[in-house]
């Protein structure tokens, strides 16, 4: 027998409320990622044959970091929302897809700020 | 009481496997897929800023580990999946402002996208391989 009414067991099932502001920043990261994407495939095409000195010398320019450091942040931002968005439709047990989120979330982090360290160190020394 | 949703076995309706492939359900998974391959290769790109980061030797390994044959193949995997992810996301950019809907328009968009994620691909590679053979 439910002691609880109706209106109980539906409280708080609805929307997340939170959802739009997901939707809205994997769109503008995407947006953001059409320039920056191809600017760095073309960057890094170049750069994949050429010497050392010459792609440690590309991130002495204060543009190719600022590109750089935008790219990175945009792709890593990007990759964690669309990679969150295919745990939560595949993963119906809620603690394995809670802990595949942060996991993936905490790893983009992990990943966006290591190539940001090690740029920055490129750009300083 | 109210078991959680996870608890029951519900009967699933029919999915992927019993559908004929088609040009929209196929551009839609391989949107998925190139998303999920983008996100491996960006792994790539944070070891490529580290081994430049740590200086010229640790830089030539991973120069030489890029430009091997499996290198190669990863990359052209990836250049592929980039433009693939590039092109239908302007396809679906499009759509979430309400652009191309209609079916004849959604095939059309979805032909063009693989055949411009294959061209560009094929230009990269071109670019590419011309600066690698020092002929750019």
């Amino acid at each position: 027998m439910k002691y609880e009414s109706s209106l109980k067991q539906a409280q708080g099932l609805g929307s997340a409320k939170s959802g739009v502001h997901h939707w809205l920043l994997q769109r503008i990261t995407a947006i953001t990622l059409i320039p920056l994407g191809l600017w760095f495939v073309g960057f890094f095409l170049l750069l994949l044959t050429s010497s050392y000195e010459d792609a440690h010398a590309a991130f002495l320019s204060p543009w190719t970091m600022a590109l750089a450091v935008s790219f990175i942040i945009a792709l890593f931002y990007h990759a964690s929302l669309g990679m969150q968005v295919i745990w939560e439709d595949y993963l119906s047990h809620k603690l394995t897809r809670w802990t595949l989120i942060m996991g993936t979330h905490l790893l983009c982090s992990f990943l966006a700020i290591l190539s940001l360290i090690s740029i920055l160190k490129v750009f300083l020394t | 009481m109210l078991s959680a949703p996870e608890d029951i076995k519900r009967p699933l309706s029919p999915h992927l496997q019993i559908y004929k492939p088609q040009i929209t359900s196929v551009l839609s998974i391989l949107h998925r897929g190139t998303g999920i391959v983008l996100f491996g290769g960006s792994l790539l790109w944070c070891l490529w800023f580290v081994a430049l980061a740590a200086g010229r030797d640790t830089y030539h390994h991973y120069q030489d580990l890029l430009l091997s044959p499996i290198g190669l193949i990863i990359l052209m995997g990836w250049s592929f999946s980039f433009f693939y992810h590039l092109c239908n996301g302007i396809r679906h950019l499009l759509w979430d402002i309400g652009i191309g809907y209609e079916m004849p328009t959604v095939r059309k968009s979805g032909w063009t996208v693989v055949f411009s994620s294959i061209i560009l691909t094929g230009i990269t590679w071109t670019i590419g391989l011309m600066k690698w053979k020092g002929l750019l």
